[in-house]
Formats: structure tokens, sequence, C-alpha cells
């Protein structure tokens, strides 16, 4: 461990370590947070979730969105794998189906960043607790 | 660099939840990551106390904010499978509130929580309390190298007073103008004590703060020592906190590590250490006086004040002596400012108190509050209501110094000055719940047998005055009290108040005062009808055996320890009432329902 001789020092490990504990700061305050849900389900892992997932984690944080990227359960959809689902703050949650990683990229671009809609929504059949 | 991860396992890692095999836990949750290759993207932190120690121990899940309760290591298997790879919530593992039956997923939800505020416990069961790069992440000693390049010792002393922050230990004495005393002593050589020697029964607020954010104390220490001038710290805790001082070493040695401890701290010419003292868990070595003396290898003994540690204290040296949680509040007010603190709480008691709920409480554990809540709150919302639906009758605050509130105090906001007006006190922040099966008396003979073990013996009123008062409240609790009893032990109660010569003695009788004073029919219940109200004390208990159903199995007979019981087969049994010693194992074993209290 070198010293902290200044609070420069101090800022640049403060920076480094906040990085990696950015998720437990944003799940304190998930409500003001854009949410994802990506189904992972057997079915879903199947259709390339995962990859939808860390595609989701990764290009998020490259394009400097704030979102909190959480892996649920079958949603249902089982026919329109993968499925996701996203919940703008103060909004309804939208679930968008037989999504891919260009899918996800148009669901960022359009409906994350500028709230328009894209194709392949799935009308919400259920509601949750 | 290290891997980012998508999912955090907070795993809660106080005492408690140890008790309950959280290593364990931990230990197993990681193998199974391992062999399910997700090593990488999930990782399980070992935290400091969630403060629901009633349903530990705990895991909460991150992002999605999961909230599993008692948790078994076995169920590290199904949380991975379940949770972590298929994104499936766990039901039998979650939350269910306890009045409504409803399951509640998210922690946030959960009544507990939501009418919280936490200060002093900002960072427990947030970060990992063995690792100082956390503590820093959530602002950890930005707050001294504030005060070291930006502000005069002056100006942080006049922070602090303008906070209106005051001594969380019991006194409430405020905190700025402590330093400001010490500060203005001269000397060569001063020092700053924390005192963590938590001694009320029930009460493990400092131990929690020290186990899950060792960090926050240390850095409080070294700026009390930037503002009165000293550069040794010491910190006096009970060797039966083993995690807290375990913890407290790593954290020290971690901070003398990154140069925060030491000399030239922020390249200043600062310098301050810290080194720990051990007590061996006196009571009465809260007592500031006391805890000096025992520091100084002397018996464990208060001295009269004046001279106040500020100005002759250890080693005859000005001392400023805080508790953990009034250090642990101050960092915070350092960097929101004075203002935003004193904008909490009521309008002589600023900011949060920490609490550790016990007794008769759906939600045993430790919560903070901002000052100025109502009991009711605290013990009906947060506390989620008295066991079993049974009926509130009162609440002990202050510990063995206190006194007990009743439902008439239920919408009293908590504050310094509000409990002491009530008849009790703030203490340190232990509040025993107690229901309709409590006696008071009782009660008041329990904390008197704990004053009576941990007084010092060195003045006459508190040696002698509380052995007295313990034997009359046990001579009323065993059925042999008399009228005089009354009036002797409130006569006596005072008089141990006004004499002693610290505050253990000046305090212990105000559990006998206030029960007195809120339930004196009970009192009169035990001398005059001859019964305890409560059914709580056994010498008042009479069993009899009801002749319509009793057919003389001799069961009863056979069971009693003391043979009580005669009678002969298919007749019926009678109990002989000088015999018996009321254990009611006849009651027990009887099939046939026939056996009854009076």
């Amino acid at each position: 461990m070198s010293k902290i001789k200044s609070l420069d020092d101090l800022r640049k490990i403060k920076a480094i370590v906040e990085e990696k504990m950015k998720l437990r700061e944003n799940s304190a305050n998930s409500e003001i947070h854009v949410q994802v849900k990506v189904a992972m389900a057997t079915c879903g892992i199947a259709s390339g979730a995962k990859t939808v997932m860390e595609f989701m984690i990764e290009e998020l944080e490259k394009r400097n969105i704030t979102a909190l990227v959480i892996q649920t359960g079958c949603m249902g959809y089982c026919f329109a794998e993968p499925t996701i689902e996203v919940t703008m703050p103060g909004k309804d949650p939208i679930v968008f189906g037989y999504v891919d990683t260009s899918k996800a990229d148009q669901i960022i671009e359009k409906y994350i960043k500028r709230g328009e809609l894209v194709d392949g929504i799935i009308p919400k059949n259920y509601e949750s607790i | 660099m290290d891997t980012k991860y998508r999912m955090h396992l907070l795993v809660c890692g106080g005492t408690g939840c140890i008790a309950s095999k959280s290593s364990q836990l931990i230990q197993l949750l990681k193998e199974e990551l391992e062999a399910n290759g997700l090593e990488k993207e999930v990782q399980v932190i070992s935290t400091g106390c969630f403060g629901f120690c009633e349903k530990g121990p705990i895991v909460k899940v991150l992002p999605d904010n999961t909230f599993y309760t008692q948790l078994k290591p076995e169920d590290a298997k199904e949380i991975v499978a379940e949770h972590v790879i298929k994104g499936r919530y766990i039901e039998r593992l979650l939350y269910v509130n306890p009045e409504t039956q409803e399951i509640i997923r998210d922690a946030k939800n959960m009544g507990f929580y939501r009418k919280q505020m936490r200060i002093a416990l900002r960072n427990c069961g947030f970060i990992n309390p063995e690792n100082i790069d956390e503590y820093i992440a959530r602002n950890g000693y930005s707050a001294i190298a504030k005060c070291l390049t930006e502000m005069t010792p002056s100006e942080v002393i006049d922070e602090v007073k303008k906070s209106g922050m005051r001594g969380r230990g019991g006194g409430g004495f405020p905190t700025g103008l402590k330093w400001e005393i010490t500060s203005k002593s001269i000397s060569d050589q001063k020092y700053v004590v924390c005192n963590a020697d938590e001694g009320d029964p029930g009460a493990f607020m400092d131990r929690s703060v020290l186990e899950g954010d060792p960090h926050s104390v240390i850095e409080a220490m070294a700026i009390c020592g930037y503002c009165i001038g000293a550069n040794k710290g010491i910190v006096y805790i009970r060797a039966e906190y083993p995690l807290a001082i375990k913890r407290l070493k790593i954290a020290l040695q971690q901070a003398k590590e990154y140069g925060l401890l030491g000399e030239n701290i922020f390249g200043t010419d600062f310098e301050f250490t810290i080194d720990i003292k051990y007590g061996a868990g006196a009571f009465v070595c809260g007592e500031e006086t006391a805890l000096i003396h025992s520091m100084e290898g002397l018996r464990g003994e208060p001295t009269i004040k004046p001279p106040f540690p500020s100005v002759s204290g250890y080693l005859t040296q000005p001392t400023n002596v805080n508790n953990v949680e009034t250090f642990a509040s101050i960092p915070v007010i350092i960097l929101k400012g004075s203002e935003w603190f004193a904008s909490i709480g009521t309008e002589y008691s600023k900011g949060t108190k920490v609490f550790a709920l016990a007794g008769k409480i759906n939600n045993v554990g430790l919560i903070e509050v901002p000052m100025g809540t109502t009991l009711r709150e605290v013990i009906f919302e947060i506390g989620g209501g008295i066991k079993d639906g049974k009926k509130f009758k009162a609440v002990q605050t202050g510990g063995p110094s206190g006194g007990c509130l009743t439902e008439k105090h239920l919408d009293l906001p908590i504050d310094f000055d509000s409990l002491t007006a009530a008849g009790s006190m703030m203490g340190s922040g232990g509040m025993i719940v107690m229901d309709e099966d409590d006696c008071m008396v009782a009660m008041a003979k329990f904390y008197l047998e704990f004053t009576v073990e941990e007084s010092c013996g060195k003045c006459a009123p508190c040696r002698i005055g509380n052995k007295r008062l313990h034997e009359m409240l046990t001579k009323l609790c065993e059925a042999n009290g008399v009228e005089e009893d009354l009036d002797l032990l409130r006569n006596l109660s005072v008089v141990v108040k006004d004499t002693s010569l610290c505050g253990l003695g000046q305090t212990s009788p105000n559990p006998i005062l206030s029960t007195m004073e809120n339930f004196y029919e009970e009192y009169h219940a035990h001398v005059f009808d001859h019964k305890c109200p409560s059914g709580q004390c056994q010498s008042f208990r009479r069993y009899y055996i009801d002749a319509e159903h009793c057919i003389g199995c001799m069961v009863c007979a056979r069971n009693c320890p003391t043979n009580a019981i005669t009678g002969v087969k298919k007749q019926v049994h009678i109990i002989n009432q000088l015999i018996c010693i009321k254990c009611g194992v006849c009651m027990e074993k009887c099939k046939f329902d026939s056996i009854y209290l009076n």
C-alpha cells in the first residue's frame, strides 16, 4: 500500500473504489435509476439472455447511463425470449421481446435515451409485488 | 484492476449473525459461486450489522435489493442455484411481515427500515469493515483531510458546537463544548479517549459501530486530536468484544499503512496514533473517571469531579473522553455541515440516536432514528409491535440507570430532555420492551441485582444502600413484603440517589422510583393483596387441584420434586402449599387439566 499524502491521493483511491461499489450505491437509490430486468430462466438463457445481459451492463456503462441490470426468473414470455423489462424512473415498466444485441442497442439508444418506443413490445399481462 | 461484479451479496458479519453461523454461510456461498464459475461476476461481502438481528443471518442481494432472512449455511446452494443463476426469488427465505403475513422482498418496503435515518450507522451493513478502501469510497477520511487542510482547530470546534451534537454515551453533554474546554487546557501532552465500555444489559450500539465501521471512529478521534491538540488516542474497549477488537485492530493497521495515522498526516505536521486498552467488563468503568483509573492500571473506581478529565485526566493530563457513537457521527457533521445536522432532531437534541431494541418486541435489533421520533413509532412501526400479540406495558430506556415509560408516554418525542422530564433518561440507547406478563417489581429487582453486582464499593450509599434496596425488592417478590417496606424503599432510593459518589449510584434507584411512580398499584398488590398482578413472581402462585376433574391417577404426585402432593389412588389429590415450591411440574404433567393456578 502506498501512503496517502494529500487530498488528491485520497480522491484517487476514492474514485477507483467508488467505481467498484457503484452497484451498491445505485441499488440503495433504485427508484431514481433506470432498471433493466433480464429474464434468465432456462428458456431465456438458452436463447442468449446472458449475452444480452452482459451487453446491457457494458454498453449502459460505456454510454454513461446509470442503470441497474437485474437478472430475474421466467417472465412467462418463453415464445419471445430473450425478453427484457425496462423501467424508466417514475414510469410503468415496458417489456421487450426477441432481444438480441442489436435490438438491445436500439432499446438503449431510442427508448432509454430518448423515450421513443421500439418494435417488439409485449403487452404486460401481470402485476408484480 | 479487479473485476467488476454485476451482483453483490452483502452478508451480515456482526456478532449476532456470526453466532448463527454467517461465517460458514459466507464460505459456502463463495464455494458455490466458484463451483458455478461465477466468482468473477458475483461478489460476497461480509459487512457489519444490518440491525435486523431478530431475523439473522441476513443476506441482501444487490442490485435487486432482495432481503433474505434467517439463513442457514445449507441455504447457500439454493441461493446460488435459484437466485444467482436463474434469477428466481426464494420465497421461503424472504421476510414475512408478522402482522399482515405478507411477504416483503425488498428491504426498502420494510417498516423496520422505512422510518430510520442512519448517520452513525451509515456504513454498517453496506461496506466491508475490514477494507479501508470501501470506507474511503464512502467519503471516509475526507473529513479529517478537510479539517487538516482547510480549517483551524477552533473552526472545527465551532462547527461541532453549532451542530448541537450532544454526547451519545448517556450524559448528553455538548460535544463541541467538551472539545473546547480540553483544547483550552494547557499541557504538553493531551489524550483523546474513546469510551467503548458499553455496559448496559441489552445494549450493543457501540459494539455494532466498531464491528461495522471502525474507521469512522478512528477518523473522528484524529479530528478530535487535531482540535484539542492531542497526538495520542486510546480506545478503551471491553475484552468481551473480541470481534470489535479484531476489526478495530485491522482498521488501525490499515490506517497506519496508508499514513492516515502516524506522522505528517495529509502532508501536514499533524501527528496522531491510537492504542487499544482492554477493560474487564465492569459497568462502573463506563464512568469516565473510573475508566481513566482503569486505563492507568488502578482500580476501576470513580473519583469526585472536579477536576474534570478535560483538565486532569489520563496520567493527570487533559483528556477528552467521548463515546463510540458520538465519534462515529463527527465525520458526517464536518462533511455535510453543522447546519444540516442541526436541522435534524428537536430543539435541544440534534441529529439521530441509535437504539438497541430488546425484550418482548417483534423486531429485536439495532435502529437509528432522528431525535424527536416518538416511542410509538419506534416500538410499533420500526419494532413491529409486541411479540405474540400481547399488550404493551412499559419500556425501560437508559438501562439500569434509566426508568420505565408507559403507555401514556408513547407519543412522547424521544430526546435527551423529554426522557429526563418523564422520569427516565436517554442513557446510551438500550430499550427493553415489556409486555403484560412482566412484573414491574421483579423488573426493578433485576436491575438492582445488576447494580449491586457492578457497584465498585467505594462509597457507602451505593455499596450498602443498593444492597438494602435489593433485599427489600426480593422480600416483596417473595411475598414477604410489609407496608413499611414501601416507604422505606422510596426514602432509601432518594438517599442513595442524592449521596452517591458517581453516576452509577446516582441513577441506580431510578428503576425503583419510576416503577413506583407509574405502577404503584403493583407494589401495593404485592404487599396488601398478596398477589403479583402479572403472575410473574412465582412465590405468589398457588396451584390447586380441581376436585371435580381429578381422577386420582397419581401422575402429579409422582412427578412432584418436593413430594408436596398427597393422595390415594383413584381419589382426589391435595397440594400442600407449605411444601410446594411452585415449579409447575404437576400442571404440566396432568393429563386431565385438573390443576389450576389461583
